[in-house]
Protein backbone atom coordinates (compact mmCIF):
# COMPACT_ATOMS: atom_id res chain seq x y z
CA UNK A 1 0.00 0.00 0.00
CA UNK A 2 1.27 3.45 -0.82
CA UNK A 3 2.08 5.73 2.07
CA UNK A 4 -0.16 8.77 2.61
CA UNK A 5 1.59 11.94 1.41
CA UNK A 6 2.96 14.32 4.08
CA UNK A 7 2.14 17.66 2.51
CA UNK A 8 0.09 19.23 -0.25
CA UNK A 9 1.34 22.49 -1.76
CA UNK A 10 -0.89 24.46 -4.10
CA UNK A 11 0.07 27.47 -6.20
CA UNK A 12 -1.89 29.86 -8.38
CA UNK A 13 -2.25 33.48 -9.38
CA UNK A 14 -4.94 34.92 -11.66
CA UNK A 15 -7.94 32.62 -11.25
CA UNK A 16 -6.10 30.68 -8.56
CA UNK A 17 -8.33 31.74 -5.68
CA UNK A 18 -11.47 30.43 -7.33
CA UNK A 19 -9.78 27.25 -8.52
CA UNK A 20 -8.27 26.43 -5.13
CA UNK A 21 -11.57 27.10 -3.37
CA UNK A 22 -13.16 24.61 -5.69
CA UNK A 23 -10.76 21.78 -5.03
CA UNK A 24 -10.55 22.38 -1.27
CA UNK A 25 -14.22 22.94 -0.57
CA UNK A 26 -15.22 19.31 -0.18
CA UNK A 27 -12.38 18.24 2.11
CA UNK A 28 -13.43 17.16 5.61
CA UNK A 29 -12.29 19.03 8.71
CA UNK A 30 -10.19 16.07 9.86
CA UNK A 31 -8.34 15.79 6.54
CA UNK A 32 -5.04 14.09 7.29
CA UNK A 33 -2.65 16.01 5.06
CA UNK A 34 -1.62 19.61 5.80
CA UNK A 35 -2.15 21.97 2.87
CA UNK A 36 -0.08 25.04 2.02
CA UNK A 37 -1.54 27.55 -0.37
CA UNK A 38 0.61 30.10 -2.20
CA UNK A 39 -1.45 32.60 -4.15
CA UNK A 40 -0.08 35.73 -5.71
CA UNK A 41 -1.73 38.80 -4.34
CA UNK A 42 -1.26 42.51 -4.15
CA UNK A 43 1.75 43.18 -1.98
CA UNK A 44 -0.01 45.20 0.68
CA UNK A 45 -3.30 43.36 0.56
CA UNK A 46 -4.44 42.55 4.07
CA UNK A 47 -5.60 39.20 5.38
CA UNK A 48 -8.96 38.93 3.67
CA UNK A 49 -7.92 35.78 1.82
CA UNK A 50 -8.07 33.99 5.15
CA UNK A 51 -11.65 35.14 5.72
CA UNK A 52 -12.62 34.19 2.21
CA UNK A 53 -11.33 30.63 2.63
CA UNK A 54 -12.48 30.37 6.23
CA UNK A 55 -16.07 30.89 5.19
CA UNK A 56 -16.06 28.24 2.49
CA UNK A 57 -13.91 25.41 3.87
CA UNK A 58 -14.43 22.77 6.53
CA UNK A 59 -10.70 22.85 7.24
CA UNK A 60 -9.20 25.41 9.58
CA UNK A 61 -7.54 28.27 7.72
CA UNK A 62 -4.47 30.15 8.98
CA UNK A 63 -2.08 32.69 7.57
CA UNK A 64 1.38 31.25 8.14
CA UNK A 65 3.16 32.53 11.26
CA UNK A 66 6.90 32.23 11.58
CA UNK A 67 8.06 28.93 13.22
CA UNK A 68 4.49 27.65 13.47
CA UNK A 69 4.19 23.83 13.36
CA UNK A 70 2.72 22.25 10.20
CA UNK A 71 -0.42 20.39 11.33
CA UNK A 72 -3.09 18.31 9.63
CA UNK A 73 -6.59 19.72 9.45
CA UNK A 74 -5.23 23.08 8.33
CA UNK A 75 -4.95 25.08 5.16
CA UNK A 76 -2.02 27.47 5.56
CA UNK A 77 -2.04 30.57 3.40
CA UNK A 78 1.24 32.28 2.50
CA UNK A 79 1.03 35.81 3.94
CA UNK A 80 1.35 38.86 1.70
CA UNK A 81 4.92 40.05 1.21
CA UNK A 82 6.64 36.97 2.70
CA UNK A 83 8.15 33.85 1.17
CA UNK A 84 7.20 30.64 2.98
CA UNK A 85 9.79 27.92 3.66
CA UNK A 86 9.51 24.52 5.35
CA UNK A 87 11.92 23.39 8.04
CA UNK A 88 13.09 19.83 8.72
CA UNK A 89 11.26 19.82 12.06
CA UNK A 90 8.00 20.35 10.12
CA UNK A 91 7.57 23.99 10.95
CA UNK A 92 7.37 27.10 8.81
CA UNK A 93 9.99 29.79 8.36
CA UNK A 94 9.24 33.09 6.70
CA UNK A 95 11.58 35.10 4.55
CA UNK A 96 11.44 38.64 3.18
CA UNK A 97 14.36 38.43 0.74
CA UNK A 98 14.09 39.52 -2.90
CA UNK A 99 11.07 38.87 -5.06
CA UNK A 100 11.27 35.67 -7.10
CA UNK A 101 9.52 35.73 -10.48
CA UNK A 102 8.36 39.23 -9.49
CA UNK A 103 6.51 37.69 -6.57
CA UNK A 104 6.64 37.48 -2.80
CA UNK A 105 5.28 35.02 -1.83
CA UNK A 106 6.76 33.02 -4.69
CA UNK A 107 5.34 29.60 -5.49
CA UNK A 108 8.76 28.34 -6.62
CA UNK A 109 10.29 29.21 -3.24
CA UNK A 110 7.72 27.20 -1.29
CA UNK A 111 7.58 24.28 -3.73
CA UNK A 112 11.38 23.91 -3.80
CA UNK A 113 11.59 24.09 -0.03
CA UNK A 114 8.79 21.53 0.33
CA UNK A 115 10.63 19.17 -2.03
CA UNK A 116 13.90 19.68 -0.13
CA UNK A 117 12.25 18.97 3.20
CA UNK A 118 9.59 16.34 2.47
CA UNK A 119 11.09 14.69 -0.63
CA UNK A 120 8.75 12.14 -2.16
CA UNK A 121 6.03 12.94 0.38
CA UNK A 122 4.91 16.09 -1.43
CA UNK A 123 1.99 16.65 -3.76
CA UNK A 124 2.38 19.85 -5.79
CA UNK A 125 -0.58 21.36 -7.62
CA UNK A 126 -0.37 24.32 -9.99
CA UNK A 127 -3.57 26.09 -10.92
CA UNK A 128 -4.71 28.95 -13.10
CA UNK A 129 -2.35 31.91 -13.34
CA UNK A 130 -0.81 34.56 -15.52
CA UNK A 131 2.75 33.93 -14.34
CA UNK A 132 5.34 31.21 -14.84
CA UNK A 133 6.12 31.11 -11.14
CA UNK A 134 5.83 27.58 -9.75
CA UNK A 135 6.97 25.50 -12.70
CA UNK A 136 10.58 25.22 -11.49
CA UNK A 137 9.28 24.26 -8.08
CA UNK A 138 6.93 21.67 -9.53
CA UNK A 139 9.82 20.17 -11.46
CA UNK A 140 11.82 19.97 -8.23
CA UNK A 141 8.90 18.16 -6.56
CA UNK A 142 8.70 15.66 -9.43
CA UNK A 143 12.49 15.16 -9.41
CA UNK A 144 12.41 14.43 -5.68
CA UNK A 145 9.85 11.68 -6.28
CA UNK A 146 6.74 13.66 -5.32
CA UNK A 147 3.52 14.00 -7.29
CA UNK A 148 3.12 16.85 -9.80
CA UNK A 149 -0.42 17.87 -10.74
CA UNK A 150 -1.52 20.68 -13.05
CA UNK A 151 -4.93 22.14 -13.73
CA UNK A 152 -6.09 21.47 -17.29
CA UNK A 153 -5.09 24.67 -19.16
CA UNK A 154 -8.21 24.37 -21.33
CA UNK A 155 -10.39 24.95 -18.29
CA UNK A 156 -8.09 27.39 -16.39
CA UNK A 157 -9.14 31.02 -16.24
CA UNK A 158 -5.62 31.95 -17.36
CA UNK A 159 -3.55 29.18 -18.93
CA UNK A 160 -0.05 30.67 -18.66
CA UNK A 161 0.85 28.99 -15.38
CA UNK A 162 -0.47 25.51 -16.24
CA UNK A 163 1.14 25.64 -19.70
CA UNK A 164 4.52 26.65 -18.25
CA UNK A 165 4.23 23.83 -15.72
CA UNK A 166 3.43 21.24 -18.38
CA UNK A 167 6.41 22.39 -20.40
CA UNK A 168 8.73 22.21 -17.38
CA UNK A 169 7.35 18.89 -16.10
CA UNK A 170 6.19 16.84 -19.10
CA UNK A 171 5.51 13.90 -16.78
CA UNK A 172 3.00 15.83 -14.68
CA UNK A 173 -0.61 14.76 -14.52
CA UNK A 174 -3.02 17.25 -16.11
CA UNK A 175 -6.51 17.22 -14.62
CA UNK A 176 -9.69 19.22 -14.37
CA UNK A 177 -10.70 20.74 -11.03
CA UNK A 178 -13.33 18.06 -10.41
CA UNK A 179 -10.84 15.30 -10.86
CA UNK A 180 -8.23 17.10 -8.68
CA UNK A 181 -10.85 17.41 -5.98
CA UNK A 182 -11.76 13.71 -6.17
CA UNK A 183 -8.09 12.79 -6.06
CA UNK A 184 -7.48 14.83 -2.88
CA UNK A 185 -10.57 13.29 -1.31
CA UNK A 186 -9.38 9.79 -2.15
CA UNK A 187 -6.12 10.24 -0.23
CA UNK A 188 -7.56 9.72 3.23
CA UNK B 1 11.64 10.63 2.62
CA UNK B 2 14.25 13.20 1.86
CA UNK B 3 16.36 12.76 -1.25
CA UNK B 4 19.89 11.46 -0.51
CA UNK B 5 21.51 14.34 -2.42
CA UNK B 6 19.67 16.78 -0.18
CA UNK B 7 20.81 14.90 2.91
CA UNK B 8 24.42 15.16 1.73
CA UNK B 9 24.04 18.87 0.93
CA UNK B 10 22.62 19.54 4.38
CA UNK B 11 25.44 17.68 6.10
CA UNK B 12 28.01 19.67 4.14
CA UNK B 13 26.31 22.93 5.11
CA UNK B 14 26.36 21.88 8.79
CA UNK B 15 30.10 21.30 8.58
CA UNK B 16 30.55 24.62 6.79
CA UNK B 17 28.69 26.43 9.57
CA UNK B 18 30.92 24.80 12.20
CA UNK B 19 34.09 25.66 10.34
CA UNK B 20 33.04 29.26 9.69
CA UNK B 21 32.53 29.71 13.41
CA UNK B 22 35.99 28.31 14.07
CA UNK B 23 37.68 30.32 11.34
CA UNK B 24 35.83 33.64 11.28
CA UNK B 25 33.95 33.70 14.60
CA UNK B 26 30.53 34.14 12.98
CA UNK B 27 27.99 31.75 14.48
CA UNK B 28 25.16 30.73 12.17
CA UNK B 29 24.22 27.68 14.18
CA UNK B 30 20.97 29.28 15.34
CA UNK B 31 19.88 30.30 11.86
CA UNK B 32 16.74 28.68 10.44
CA UNK B 33 18.04 26.05 8.06
CA UNK B 34 15.46 26.23 5.26
CA UNK B 35 16.54 29.79 4.58
CA UNK B 36 20.26 29.04 4.96
CA UNK B 37 20.01 26.15 2.47
CA UNK B 38 18.19 28.31 0.01
CA UNK B 39 20.69 31.14 0.30
CA UNK B 40 23.72 28.84 0.04
CA UNK B 41 22.25 27.36 -3.15
CA UNK B 42 21.63 30.83 -4.49
CA UNK B 43 25.15 31.92 -3.63
CA UNK B 44 26.57 28.84 -5.38
CA UNK B 45 24.55 29.55 -8.52
CA UNK B 46 25.41 33.27 -8.56
CA UNK B 47 29.11 32.48 -8.21
CA UNK B 48 29.09 29.65 -10.76
CA UNK B 49 30.09 27.08 -8.15
CA UNK B 50 28.80 23.51 -8.31
CA UNK B 51 29.53 22.04 -4.91
CA UNK B 52 30.09 22.91 -1.27
CA UNK B 53 33.75 21.77 -1.38
CA UNK B 54 34.34 24.35 -4.14
CA UNK B 55 32.66 26.97 -1.99
CA UNK B 56 34.72 26.01 1.06
CA UNK B 57 37.95 26.45 -0.80
CA UNK B 58 37.18 30.09 -1.52
CA UNK B 59 35.42 30.90 1.76
CA UNK B 60 38.44 29.84 3.81
CA UNK B 61 41.17 31.22 1.57
CA UNK B 62 39.70 34.60 0.70
CA UNK B 63 38.21 36.80 3.41
CA UNK B 64 36.90 39.21 0.80
CA UNK B 65 34.96 36.35 -0.78
CA UNK B 66 33.70 35.40 2.67
CA UNK B 67 32.43 38.96 3.13
CA UNK B 68 30.23 38.45 0.07
CA UNK B 69 29.03 35.12 1.39
CA UNK B 70 28.16 36.79 4.71
CA UNK B 71 26.11 39.38 2.84
CA UNK B 72 24.13 36.62 1.17
CA UNK B 73 23.50 34.58 4.31
CA UNK B 74 22.45 37.54 6.43
CA UNK B 75 19.47 38.75 4.44
CA UNK B 76 19.54 42.51 4.05
CA UNK B 77 16.44 43.14 2.01
CA UNK B 78 14.41 45.89 3.61
CA UNK B 79 12.15 48.74 2.60
CA UNK B 80 10.84 52.07 3.85
CA UNK B 81 7.45 52.04 5.58
CA UNK B 82 7.01 48.29 5.11
CA UNK B 83 3.50 47.65 6.52
CA UNK B 84 2.30 51.27 6.72
CA UNK B 85 -0.35 50.14 9.21
CA UNK B 86 2.45 49.30 11.63
CA UNK B 87 4.00 52.76 11.33
CA UNK B 88 0.61 54.39 11.70
CA UNK B 89 0.04 52.38 14.87
CA UNK B 90 3.47 53.33 16.15
CA UNK B 91 2.63 56.97 15.53
CA UNK B 92 -0.78 56.77 17.18
CA UNK B 93 -0.29 54.26 19.99
CA UNK B 94 3.36 54.31 20.99
CA UNK B 95 4.92 57.72 20.29
CA UNK B 96 2.36 59.63 22.43
CA UNK B 97 3.38 57.45 25.39
CA UNK B 98 7.08 57.85 24.64
CA UNK B 99 6.62 61.61 24.53
CA UNK B 100 6.05 61.56 28.30
CA UNK B 101 9.74 60.74 28.83
CA UNK B 102 12.22 63.63 28.92
CA UNK B 103 14.70 61.57 26.95
CA UNK B 104 13.86 58.60 24.73
CA UNK B 105 16.07 55.68 23.82
CA UNK B 106 15.23 53.35 20.93
CA UNK B 107 17.05 50.26 19.68
CA UNK B 108 16.67 49.41 15.99
CA UNK B 109 18.03 45.85 16.12
CA UNK B 110 19.11 44.44 12.77
CA UNK B 111 18.76 47.82 11.07
CA UNK B 112 20.29 46.54 7.82
CA UNK B 113 20.71 49.28 5.21
CA UNK B 114 18.63 51.76 7.18
CA UNK B 115 15.32 52.07 5.34
CA UNK B 116 13.35 51.36 8.50
CA UNK B 117 15.60 53.60 10.56
CA UNK B 118 14.87 56.59 8.33
CA UNK B 119 11.16 55.75 8.34
CA UNK B 120 11.24 55.78 12.13
CA UNK B 121 13.24 59.01 12.26
CA UNK B 122 10.72 60.73 9.98
CA UNK B 123 7.90 59.68 12.32
CA UNK B 124 9.79 60.95 15.36
CA UNK B 125 10.51 64.23 13.66
CA UNK B 126 6.89 64.80 12.70
CA UNK B 127 5.75 64.00 16.22
CA UNK B 128 8.29 66.46 17.63
CA UNK B 129 10.39 63.83 19.39
CA UNK B 130 13.46 63.50 17.23
CA UNK B 131 15.61 66.00 19.13
CA UNK B 132 15.23 64.20 22.42
CA UNK B 133 15.52 60.68 21.06
CA UNK B 134 18.66 58.65 20.74
CA UNK B 135 18.43 55.67 18.39
CA UNK B 136 20.92 52.82 18.59
CA UNK B 137 21.04 51.20 15.17
CA UNK B 138 22.82 47.86 15.17
CA UNK B 139 23.50 45.07 12.74
CA UNK B 140 25.81 42.06 12.55
CA UNK B 141 27.05 43.36 9.24
CA UNK B 142 29.41 46.37 9.20
CA UNK B 143 28.97 46.93 5.50
CA UNK B 144 25.22 47.54 5.75
CA UNK B 145 25.78 49.86 8.73
CA UNK B 146 27.96 52.03 6.51
CA UNK B 147 25.19 52.11 3.91
CA UNK B 148 22.62 52.97 6.57
CA UNK B 149 24.74 55.92 7.68
CA UNK B 150 24.78 57.28 4.15
CA UNK B 151 21.00 57.13 3.82
CA UNK B 152 21.07 56.66 0.07
CA UNK B 153 18.35 54.39 -1.28
CA UNK B 154 17.40 53.32 -4.76
CA UNK B 155 14.77 55.51 -6.40
CA UNK B 156 13.17 52.48 -8.03
CA UNK B 157 10.96 51.95 -4.99
CA UNK B 158 9.93 55.57 -4.61
CA UNK B 159 6.29 55.00 -5.53
CA UNK B 160 5.74 52.39 -2.83
CA UNK B 161 7.78 54.36 -0.28
CA UNK B 162 5.75 57.48 -0.96
CA UNK B 163 2.40 55.73 -0.67
CA UNK B 164 3.69 53.93 2.43
CA UNK B 165 4.69 57.24 3.98
CA UNK B 166 1.25 58.79 3.49
CA UNK B 167 -0.54 55.60 4.60
CA UNK B 168 1.53 55.71 7.80
CA UNK B 169 0.11 59.13 8.61
CA UNK B 170 2.80 61.26 6.95
CA UNK B 171 2.26 64.96 7.52
CA UNK B 172 4.66 66.60 5.07
CA UNK B 173 5.58 66.38 1.45
CA UNK B 174 7.54 63.09 1.37
CA UNK B 175 9.90 64.55 -1.23
CA UNK B 176 11.01 67.17 1.30
CA UNK B 177 13.03 64.47 3.11
CA UNK B 178 15.31 63.53 0.24
CA UNK B 179 17.23 64.80 -2.74
CA UNK B 180 16.85 62.75 -5.89
CA UNK B 181 19.97 62.19 -7.92
CA UNK B 182 20.91 59.72 -10.70
CA UNK B 183 18.38 57.07 -9.73
CA UNK B 184 19.01 57.31 -6.00
CA UNK B 185 17.51 59.18 -3.10
CA UNK B 186 19.75 60.82 -0.53
CA UNK B 187 17.82 61.32 2.68
CA UNK B 188 18.28 64.33 4.95
CA UNK B 189 21.21 63.44 7.21
CA UNK B 190 19.85 65.59 10.04
CA UNK B 191 17.28 62.80 10.50
CA UNK B 192 20.02 60.59 11.90
CA UNK B 193 22.09 63.11 13.80
CA UNK B 194 21.13 61.41 17.08
CA UNK B 195 21.68 57.89 15.81
CA UNK B 196 24.59 55.74 16.96
CA UNK B 197 25.53 52.94 14.62
CA UNK B 198 27.42 49.95 15.76
CA UNK B 199 27.92 46.26 15.09
CA UNK B 200 25.96 43.95 17.36
CA UNK B 201 25.39 40.26 16.83
CA UNK B 202 22.03 39.15 18.23
CA UNK B 203 23.27 35.56 18.23
CA UNK B 204 26.23 36.16 20.53
CA UNK B 205 26.35 39.68 22.01
CA UNK B 206 24.60 40.81 25.16
CA UNK B 207 22.55 43.76 26.34
CA UNK B 208 24.25 47.16 26.27
CA UNK B 209 21.66 49.71 27.40
CA UNK B 210 18.05 50.20 28.46
CA UNK B 211 15.44 51.22 25.94
CA UNK B 212 11.91 52.54 25.79
CA UNK B 213 11.28 50.94 22.42
CA UNK B 214 12.96 48.07 20.59
CA UNK B 215 12.23 47.53 16.92
CA UNK B 216 13.26 44.21 15.44
CA UNK B 217 11.08 43.49 12.47
CA UNK B 218 11.59 40.55 10.12
CA UNK B 219 15.01 39.73 11.54
CA UNK B 220 14.05 36.86 13.84
CA UNK B 221 12.39 34.94 11.00
CA UNK B 222 15.91 33.91 9.95
CA UNK B 223 16.59 32.34 13.38
CA UNK B 224 15.47 29.02 14.82
CA UNK B 225 13.30 28.81 17.94
CA UNK B 226 16.24 28.48 20.34
CA UNK B 227 18.04 31.53 19.02
CA UNK B 228 14.77 33.46 18.92
CA UNK B 229 14.33 32.69 22.60
CA UNK B 230 17.83 33.97 23.35
CA UNK B 231 17.06 37.22 21.55
CA UNK B 232 13.68 37.63 23.27
CA UNK B 233 15.40 37.30 26.63
CA UNK B 234 18.01 39.82 25.50
CA UNK B 235 15.26 42.25 24.52
CA UNK B 236 13.44 41.65 27.79
CA UNK B 237 16.62 42.51 29.69
CA UNK B 238 17.08 45.61 27.55
CA UNK B 239 13.60 47.10 27.93
CA UNK B 240 12.51 49.43 30.72
CA UNK B 241 9.29 48.54 32.50
CA UNK B 242 6.41 49.54 30.24
CA UNK B 243 8.80 49.59 27.30
CA UNK B 244 7.62 48.58 23.83
CA UNK B 245 8.73 45.71 21.62
CA UNK B 246 7.81 45.74 17.93
CA UNK B 247 8.20 42.62 15.80
CA UNK B 248 7.39 41.79 12.18
CA UNK B 249 3.80 41.19 11.27
CA UNK B 250 4.11 37.40 11.19
CA UNK B 251 6.63 37.01 14.00
CA UNK B 252 5.25 35.71 17.24
CA UNK B 253 6.26 36.16 20.85
CA UNK B 254 3.58 33.66 21.89
CA UNK B 255 5.94 30.66 22.02
CA UNK B 256 8.44 32.52 24.20
CA UNK B 257 8.95 32.33 27.95
CA UNK B 258 8.71 36.12 28.24
CA UNK B 259 5.27 36.26 26.58
CA UNK B 260 3.32 36.28 29.86
CA UNK B 261 5.00 39.53 30.91
CA UNK B 262 3.91 41.32 27.75
CA UNK B 263 0.59 42.74 26.63
CA UNK B 264 -0.45 43.50 23.08
CA UNK B 265 -0.70 47.17 22.25
CA UNK B 266 -1.61 46.23 18.71
CA UNK B 267 -1.88 42.52 18.03
CA UNK B 268 -2.27 42.81 14.27
CA UNK B 269 0.93 44.83 14.02
CA UNK B 270 2.79 42.89 16.73
CA UNK B 271 3.48 45.79 19.06
CA UNK B 272 3.93 44.55 22.64
CA UNK B 273 4.39 46.31 25.95
CA UNK B 274 6.33 45.01 28.91
CA UNK B 275 3.82 45.03 31.71
CA UNK B 276 5.11 42.67 34.36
Amino acid sequence: MRKTPDLIVIGGSWGGIKASLEILQGLPEDYKIPIVLVLHRLRDQEGNLKQLFDKRLNLKVEEVEDKEAVCSGYVYIAPANYHVLLENDKSFSLDVSDLVNYSRPSIDVTFISAADTYGEGVIGILLSGASKDGSMGLKRIADAGGIALVQDPAEAEVAVMPLAAIEAVPTCSVQGLNSLKDYLLSLT
Amino acid sequence: MKHSMDVQFEQEVEQLIKDIRQHYGYDFNGYARASVYRRVKRFLANNHLQTIPELREQVFSDSFFFEGFLQEITVNVTEMFRDPAFFLSLRQNVLPMLSTYPFIKIWDAGCSTGEELFSLAILLKEEGLLDRTKIYATDINQKVLKQAKEGIFSASNIASYTSGYYASGGKQEFASYYVSNYGSLKFDSSLIKNVVFYPHNLATDSTFNEFHLILCRNVLIYFNRELQERVFTLFDDSLVDLGYLALGKKETLAMSGIFSRYAFVDKENRIHRKTG
